[in-house]
């Protein structure tokens, strides 16, 4: 029997392994779509449904192929014969740190996830990754402490741990992409030349007589106000 | 890959686009934007807020009587999960100073605050894991006045004229005031926003700015700045607790009229858990998946709308309710991302929405309610639209434009992500246009705050996409971002600032049993049970079969499935 609950779909399908167990899906489906499509209610495995927050690792095999393969179960699709399974967490420990005062160098990676040392090069994680990120060299840039190329790289990771699951030195990518964003945002950002004075200003009341004026106003001067305005 | 038969009016977009390419070069508008007659006229002949259906008066609880979106009306005339005597109010299984209940990017901030600020030590309750919220989904950006030409009372005047004057104006004060304070705050816990050559914060014009004030963080803003605040909570483990999959099912009053937390459902053991706190802050952000009038919707899979439930039985008021944000350009095609978000900037980038002739039909760059009112006016009076195999209907966004406009490589840069998500599917769009359709995007009203977060309930906070009042009924692109980080902090302030002096009384659930009263009095039935925590999305013929067809089978949000909302809006398409 390979159906399992319920009426097979309308349109053309396939048939998927959900977890082992066979399940008849509609072709067009995501891996997502065909969990639901099986009855089931994700808890652990979806949460923005559209690519970006990485709760929905999952890894599969296709029929015939000895690989193991990745994929976010929100954006990719079901194939004939697919085996899966999602990954929803991956255990690994972040460091707790105070970013005021980790260096923007290799010494914060030192003293965060030395872990990124026992790099063998491997590229697994290049492999392995939904979002198309070239994983292995933010981490040979985190060896080298250049957060810079590090953040760069890692820019569109969304903390899926698909990498990490696989990566044979049992490095933690997806955290040292985090802790680098930080250092560069923190540490080496180019700083804006009119932001501290916008802080002041507000904070010194430069505003408060417009505001008060505005708030006192009437409907109709307001709206008179905002249609005269002028458009940059 | 478009299917075969869509070849033919991909081939009319193609033979017009030189012709609208010389139009987009010139200084005047591609299409005549619409006058204040021509607007309210496709306003009230399309936007989904104007059928007759769209909205009820509520006949139970604090705002009684009030015209509300018909759909948030059936959600707060509803049962509780809980009944009385089963949970022990005198044994909490956690105490706290300060409960917040959603850690997406308003409560996140709220606990940083709290413990910045007031040495408060809070828990975080979410539904699911931190940061699965719309905070981590935003694209486009966040508003804040930092350049030399604007100024934080421009940005009000734009917010305000936005909201057609019906925004609370303290709300917006404290908004547009604060704005630049956060800029620095998140740039100092590391947030990398984009910037020019000198420094300055680059900043680019969004729907009804006067100045250009968007900030960026390329189109990933939401996954920048939420990682980063969920990486600095994490940081604190001694002082900020997190708990996932602990969703709240209903605030806790005391017998003096004060919240004083919330009973907590866990999505493990399906046990319910007692929290006492001081202050209790609502951080559950919008309704995305309640799928109103049938709607896709661009939101999080939590965005049930369970803040407003919880606090409306508590005796909280709503403000705004009655209106709905749709963003006009949702994806149609594939069906695997239909709803998701194809952001204005799309549009403010030369991206034009043409019908299936290739034609245009609209202005790019209406107000968001006109626009999505013209797109549905398109499909649905001038047969404009082209159905996709699964039955939607859309227009088409050409975007190949774009980099005819600005030069190759343009999209692949600026618009990475949609480029990415597109392409999984076959479809290049520096190529062939998007096939789009307007998608539930953000719920405008909320629960009503103060500037201090303050609600009519001594002791609850609320703050972001919950609260209502600040955007009134129309909230401009990159004001929610804005918003969730200013009133998220200005909550962690305030309700710090409060438990340093509050001594609670006896704890009860009382409010529960005089709202159900209330519903009988009322005439009020329902067999729809709320919070609904989860949307199902099993196929109907499954949701039959199973043990408990229309209520409760295991799981809170599986009731949801058979709820009225969900299979009422799911029988008729969008209109
Ligand atoms: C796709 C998308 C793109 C957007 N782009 C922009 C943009 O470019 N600019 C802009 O200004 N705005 C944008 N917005 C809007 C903006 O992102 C949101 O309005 C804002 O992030 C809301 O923040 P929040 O903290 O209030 O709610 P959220 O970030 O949604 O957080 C709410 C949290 O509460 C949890 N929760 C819900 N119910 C419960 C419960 N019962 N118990 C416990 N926890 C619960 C949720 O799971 C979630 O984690 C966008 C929204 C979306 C969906
Ligand atoms: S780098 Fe790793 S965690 Fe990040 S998206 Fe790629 S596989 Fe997922
Ligand atoms: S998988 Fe691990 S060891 Fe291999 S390249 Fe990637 S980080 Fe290095
Ligand atoms: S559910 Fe968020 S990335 Fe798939």
């Amino acid at each position: 029997m390979k159906v399992a609950a319920h009426e097979p779909p309308k349109g053309s399908s396939v048939t998927v392994y959900i977890m082992g167990k066979a399940h008849e899906v509609p072709a067009e489906a995501t891996i997502m779509g065909a969990i639901e499509y099986a009855g089931q209610q994700i808890i652990r495995g979806a949460g923005c449904r559209e690519g970006y927050c990485g709760a929905c690792g999952t890894i599969y095999r296709l029929q015939g192929d000895y690989r193991i393969r990745t994929g976010l179960a929100c954006t990719t699709l079901v194939e004939d014969g697919m085996t899966l399974a999602q990954f929803p967490f991956v255990p690994a420990e972040k460091a707790v740190y105070d970013i005021e005062k980790l260096q923007p160098n290799v010494s914060a990676i030192q003293q965060t996830y030395p872990v990124v040392f026992r790099c063998v090069a491997c590229n697994t994680c290049t492999k392995s990754c939904p979002q198309g990120i070239q994983v292995m060299d933010y981490v040979q840039a985190a060896k080298r402490g250049d957060i810079a190329a590090v953040k760069d790289l890692s820019f569109y990771c969304v903390s899926c741990g698909l990498c990490m699951l696989r990566c044979p030195a049992e490095i933690t990518q997806p955290l040292v992409a985090t802790l680098a964003k930080r250092l560069y945002g923190r540490h080496l950002r180019k700083e804006s030349p009119e932001l501290a004075e916008r802080v002041q200003a507000v904070e010194a009341g430069a505003f408060d007589a417009e505001y008060a004026e505005m708030m006192a106003m009437s409907h109709e001067a307001l709206s008179e106000r905002y249609y005269a305005r002028d458009v940059e | 890959m478009y299917p075969e038969y869509m070849a033919e009016s991909l081939r009319r977009v193609a033979a017009t686009r030189a012709r609208r390419l010389e139009l987009a070069r010139k200084p005047e508008p591609v299409y005549p934007p619409m006058d204040a007659g021509a607007r309210r006229a496709v306003l009230e002949g399309f936007h989904p807020d104007f059928k007759p259906d769209a909205r009820r008066p509520v006949r139970v609880g604090p705002n009684r009587g009030e015209t509300l979106t018909t759909e948030v009306a059936h959600l707060l005339e509803s049962h509780s999960w809980l009944h009385a005597g089963q949970v022990d109010l005198a044994r909490p299984d956690h105490e706290t100073d300060l409960l917040i209940i959603g850690g997406g990017g308003a409560g996140c901030n709220a606990a940083l605050v709290a413990m910045q600020e007031h040495g408060v030590k809070s828990l975080i309750a979410t539904k699911l894991r931190l940061g699965d919220a719309n905070s981590m989904m935003s694209e486009g950006g966040m508003q804040a006045a930092v350049s030399r030409t604007d100024s934080p009372t421009r940005h009000y005047l734009d917010a305000i004229g936005g909201g057609h004057f019906e925004n609370k104006p303290e709300l917006v004060r404290a908004l547009t005031e604060d704005a630049p304070k956060v800029v620095k705050w998140l740039e100092d816990l590391g947030v990398c926003w984009d910037k020019d050559e000198d420094g300055s914060l680059h900043v680019l014009h969004g729907g009804g700015t006067s100045r250009k004030r968007m900030l960026s963080c390329r189109d990933h803003i939401g996954a920048m700045i939420m990682r980063t605040l969920m990486d600095e909570v994490r940081n604190h483990p001694d002082m900020i607790d997190i708990e996932g999959f602990m969703p709240a099912v209903e605030l806790i009053m005391d017998r003096e009229g004060r919240c004083a937390g919330a009973v907590l459902y866990s999505l493990d053991s399906g046990e319910f858990y007692v929290v006492r706190a001081k202050a209790t802050l609502i951080s559950t952000g919008g309704f995305g998946r309640l799928h109103i009038r049938g709607f896709d919707t661009t939101n999080h899979y939590g965005a049930t709308g369970d803040g407003l439930v919880m606090a409306y039985r508590a005796g909280a008021k709503l403000m705004y309710m009655d209106s709905v944000q749709y963003h006009p350009t949702g994806a149609a095609f594939p069906e695997q991302i239909a709803g998701f978000l194809i952001t204005e900037k799309v549009r403010g980038a030369g991206g034009q929405p043409v019908n299936k002739d290739g034609e245009l039909f609209v202005f790019p760059r209406e107000p968001r309610d006109i626009e999505a009112s013209a797109i549905i006016r398109e499909c649905v009076q001038n047969g404009g639209g082209i159905e996709t195999p699964s039955g939607r209907t859309g227009v088409w966004l050409d975007a190949p434009i774009i980099d005819l406009l600005h030069g190759e490589g343009y999209t692949a840069h600026h618009f990475a992500s949609i480029h990415r998500q597109f392409l999984r599917y076959g479809i290049d769009i520096t190529k062939d246009p998007m096939l789009i359709y307007p998608s539930l995007h953000y719920q405008n009203g909320g629960i009503e705050i103060n500037e201090r977060c303050e609600t009519n309930i001594p002791g609850l906070y609320v703050a972001g996409e919950a609260s209502g009042g600040l955007h009134g009924r129309n909230r401009l692109m990159g004001n929610s971002v804005l918003d969730y980080n200013v009133f998220g902090q200005r909550a962690g302030r305030y309700a710090g600032e409060y438990v340093k002096n509050v001594k609670l009384a006896k704890l009860t659930l009382d409010h529960l049993a005089s709202f159900e009263q209330e519903m009988i009095e009322a005439g009020v039935q329902s067999d729809l049970v709320t919070p609904i925590l989860l949307p199902s999305y099993a196929p109907e013929d499954v949701k039959k079969r199973r043990l408990v067809g229309g209520g409760t089978d295991g799981l809170p949000g599986t009731s949801v499935l058979k709820n009225r909302i969900y299979a009422e809006t799911r029988e008729r398409a969008p209109e």
